[in-house]
């Protein structure tokens, strides 16, 4: 008892034909099918070439294209002839040119000897897989596909909206399920010669003929009548892309396949030599008798499937440019963005990074110059710190900033008198968590030596930007962590607040703080504040602020007396 | 993208296709091997001047990738190069003293070679100092990546360009002929460039590395562009628009995704700041013969008199692809 491999060829022949003598080498018996699409000239020099190989036969030859009946036909035509000349095959393997046998023949004949019932070929009912290509599951049974999907797009799509349209839907001849599979089987006599005699057959075929991409549901399908033993996988390791393009082996994945345990792979590329040297040689090193395993070839091509459909979050590059919303992450990490903190507290920067152990930053959309951290004039990824490259693209300084630093939490500080180009963006973004404290802006105001016109007019242009950016920060667009302090607010406990945010940044966490920042000394901050009110100006972002305690190491002023006339 | 405005794009291909037609009467052939070419070969196009010292590697390293023809355009050049490339056995080549300014910088002549005799190959548009990258490309040859490229029905790939730089002053990267570029410049930005899209045209607008930070941090815009689209399916009726920049139909410029995944693309390793350029760009800022007043040709001159040094502690040295892969220089898409 043996295998009888039946081979669709279309292209690079010469490899089919190293293929095929590998087989027949094994005592496999070969029937072959060589597209249609082949010109007459190159088929006749091929089959020359099997002269006097008993064991090699060439069926009828159909026009195959991908998704169309022919492929069907060939391999019905080509199996009907295998299991007529052939009467000691029991399995029929359907391969193609391009597959490439991973273990030596006499491993796969003596593992199907041992399973002379079963039937491997994939086989699942369509509202359970959701390997659809062009939206088309259960459609591909119900509608016709006349057209040619490589071929006449235009027409195959209009077609397929029309009958939607109309609410055509054929009928299923009675007693079928449709089941939908990988196309490579391998199947037991008995089933073969079920499906191919079976006095329905016509019907079959004529309703197949027009189903879409009947090679993934014909044997499927008709299987599930006569087989005892399905085995619902196929022996051909072969995966699909998003696409529904196959993968391709290189030479590169020598070592992977060789363990994979797998009895066939497709599809190979035919100019990857060491390959097929290393399989078809003579010294094929066997394998161990063992099952299939072709688990992390798996994971690395859908892993391959994943970065082409949902790519690396935060990346931006020659390949990536997502319209906005389809990010999928606007960065590549999470990061902190302080607001007020390093204007209320002395040191604030070193004291963060102590107590956090992540990177902490200036104001990065500083006017002057990007503050990064240890004021350094270039960071991580060559990042420059030019506000006019900054300010170029505020936007991509961010997420450079954050890809760059993958691995290493990044916190920097943000007010109103930076660059608002970002404000938006990282209110926008689920990997930020903003902590602000409204109306710390004031306190630089509050301690320069300045003309208090100037202060005044400063002041209410701070406040309006920041009031804004509340906005953003309040709208219900907002994805980031937002925490908001009126500075009146904050400094009544200060610590408790610090140590909510910081417990989120930690990586240990539970760690209570044990030092803290320093204040800075706001003595007279309450006046300074009613003196913008005074003047018409009101400052409303930092709460209630206590006018007293009045300043102490001033003297009391004398009252001037009233004038009365 | 209106009927009008594809119509507009439209009128320009075919402007861009008639000055090539015109330019090519300033092209003398020099040798013709033209006929060694075989329908399935690789193509390399390039305009090349005063390059000599470049063009044993460059030959190299295209071959070793698999490119089996090179038709060059040499711009009167004295330094001997076209006689060597002459005596190459796989090299096509045209010479010309016309101006490389009003031939739209070399494209107008290279549109016309291609379109004479890259229809139906995959063409490779490289200048001498451009080296591609591409995921995979120490183990599988440039002919694995236009079959996978074939059968995914895409027609062009992406790059970005790469410039590559030396530590310590630009006059100390001696080159010498034959030898690998990046030995002597092997350092690159890895996360400093901004990326905007052109509308009209469909491509993506890279600008941002070493010649940003240095040269032009005071007037970004200004900075050189960095997308790249060198390698494509030729059709005798596709034209580049700017240098390879981008193209004409504007769907080959679509090589990236919207919806947040990844295509593949590659990288173009630029060997540009090499001690020869401090000559050459003196040299160039007098012929003039470059993209916006040779500006880019000027800030040079002005940087490096004020012996500016490119690398600076966060430079990364070139190791391999993968590193550019896992740095998102590039992208190996769904090709695994």
């Amino acid at each position: 008892m043996t295998v009888g491999i039946v081979m669709l060829v279309h292209t690079s022949l010469e490899r089919a034909e190293q293929v095929i003598r590998h087989w027949v080498a094994g005592r496999c018996p070969v029937v072959v099918h060589v597209d249609k699409n082949v010109d007459d000239e190159r088929h006749d020099a091929f089959v020359s070439r099997f002269d006097g190989l008993s064991n090699v036969r060439f069926s009828k030859r159909h026009r195959c294209e991908w998704g169309t009946w022919g492929l069907v036909a060939a391999s019905q035509d080509a199996s009907q002839l295998m299991l007529e000349t052939f009467p000691e095959v029991r399995h029929v393997y359907l391969a193609s040119g391009s597959c490439l046998p991973l273990r030596p023949v006499n491993e796969l004949v003596s593992y199907l000897a041992k399973r002379p019932r079963t039937d491997f070929i994939e086989s699942a009912t369509t509202a359970d897989v959701p390997w659809t290509i062009g939206g088309l599951d259960e459609e591909r049974f119900t509608l016709r596909f006349p057209f040619s999907w490589k071929r006449q797009r235009y027409f195959f799509d209009k077609y397929v909206a029309l009958q939607r349209r109309l609410g055509v839907r054929r009928k299923i001849p009675a007693g079928l399920v449709p089941h939908m599979g990988s196309q490579w089987w391998c199947l037991t006599r008995q089933t073969l010669s079920a499906i191919l005699q079976d006095p329905e057959r016509e019907t079959y075929d004529r309703y197949f003929s027009k189903v879409w991409i009947p090679d993934e549901s014909y044997y499927q399908t008709l299987t599930r009548l006569y087989s005892t033993h399905i085995e619902s996988r196929s022996l051909t390791l072969s995966k699909f892309d998003f696409q529904g393009k196959p993968h391709i082996f290189y030479d590169d994945h020598l070592q992977l396949l060789r363990r994979s345990d797998c009895f066939v792979a497709r599809k190979i590329w035919p100019r990857a030599d060491k390959l097929y040297e290393t399989f078809l040689g003579d010294n094929a090193a066997a394998m161990k008798a063992s099952e299939p395993n072709p688990g992390k070839i798996d994971r690395i091509f859908s892993r391959a499937v994943d970065r082409r459909i949902r790519g690396r979050s935060g990346l931006v590059m020659q390949g990536r440019f997502p319209n906005r919303g389809w990010e999928n992450g606007l960065t590549a990490a999470p990061y902190s963005v302080f607001e007020g903190f390093s204007e209320l507290f002395e040191n604030f920067e070193p004291w963060l990074a102590r107590a956090t152990g992540t990177r902490v930053h200036g104001h990065l959309y500083a006017p002057d110059r990007a503050e990064l951290d240890g004021r350094q004039t270039t960071f991580a990824g060559a990042l420059s710190d030019s506000s006019a490259l900054r300010d170029y693209d505020p936007k991509a300084f961010l997420t450079s900033l954050i890809w760059n630093t993958r691995g290493e939490r990044q916190c920097f500080q943000f007010g109103p008198a930076d660059n608002q180009a970002v404000g938006f963006d990282i209110a926008y973004d689920p990997n930020a968590q903003i902590s602000v404290i409204t109306g710390a802006w004031a306190i630089p105001l509050f301690q320069s030596n300045r003309n208090f016109a100037d202060l005044r007019l400063e002041a209410a242009r701070l406040q309006k930007i920041e009031s804004d950016h509340l906005d953003d920060l309040r709208s219900i667009h907002a994805k980031a962590k937002i925490r908001i302090w009126s500075l009146a607010e904050f400094i009544e406990s200060p610590m408790e607040a610090l140590q909510t945010v910081i417990d989120e940044i930690s990586v240990a966490g539970g760690r209570r703080l044990s030092e803290a920042p320093r204040i800075i000394d706001l003595s007279g901050f309450g006046r300074f504040l009613q003196n913008l009110k005074n003047q018409g100006m009101h400052p409303y972002l930092m709460g209630d602020f206590p006018v007293d305690p009045a300043p102490q190491n001033a003297r009391p002023k004398a009252r001037r007396p009233y004038l009365v006339r | 993208m209106g009927f009008w405005q594809s119509y507009r794009l439209r009128l320009q291909r075919k402007r861009w296709r008639i000055r090539s037609l015109r330019k090519r009467r300033e092209l003398s052939l020099y040798v013709d091997r033209t006929e060694q070419i075989e329908p399935d070969d690789i193509l390399l196009f390039s305009t090349i001047r005063n390059e000599d010292i470049r063009l044993p590697y460059f030959l190299k390293y295209y071959r070793d990738l698999g490119v089996r023809h090179f038709l060059l355009v040499d711009n009167d050049s004295d330094d001997g190069g076209a006689e060597y490339l002459a005596r190459q056995p796989d090299v096509s080549l045209w010479r010309t003293r016309a101006s490389y300014k009003r031939a739209r910088f070399g494209m107008d002549w290279i549109t016309w070679l291609q379109r004479k005799y890259a229809h139906g190959h995959w063409t490779l548009v490289v200048d001498p100092d451009e080296f591609l990258v591409y995921p995979f490309c120490d183990t599988r040859p440039l002919k694995a990546l236009t079959d996978w490229l074939d059968a995914s029905s895409i027609r062009s790939f992406g790059t970005m360009l790469i410039d590559m730089y030396p530590k310590g002053p630009i006059e100390s990267a001696e080159y010498e002929r034959g030898q690998d570029p990046f030995e002597v410049a092997p350092w690159f930005d890895s996360g400093n460039y901004t990326i905007s899209r052109n509308f009209m045209f469909g491509n993506l607008w890279i600008q941002g590395g070493p010649r940003a930070r240095v040269f032009f941090r005071d007037e970004p815009e200004r900075a050189p562009a960095l997308n790249k689209i060198p390698l494509v399916k030729w059709d005798r009726r596709y034209t580049y628009v700017r240098s390879t920049h981008m193209l004409l139909p504007r769907g080959l410029n679509l090589v990236y995704d919207e919806w947040g995944g990844e295509k593949m693309s590659g990288a173009l390793l630029h060997a540009k700041f090499l001690q020869s350029l401090t000559e050459k760009a003196r040299e160039e800022l007098e012929r003039k013969q470059h993209f916006a007043n040779s500006k880019e040709y000027k800030a040079y001159v002005e940087g490096f008199e004020r012996r500016e040094e490119i690398w600076c502690k966060w430079s990364e040295k070139y190791i391999n692809w993968r590193q550019l892969e896992i740095l998102g220089l590039m992208s190996k898409g769904n090709w695994a």
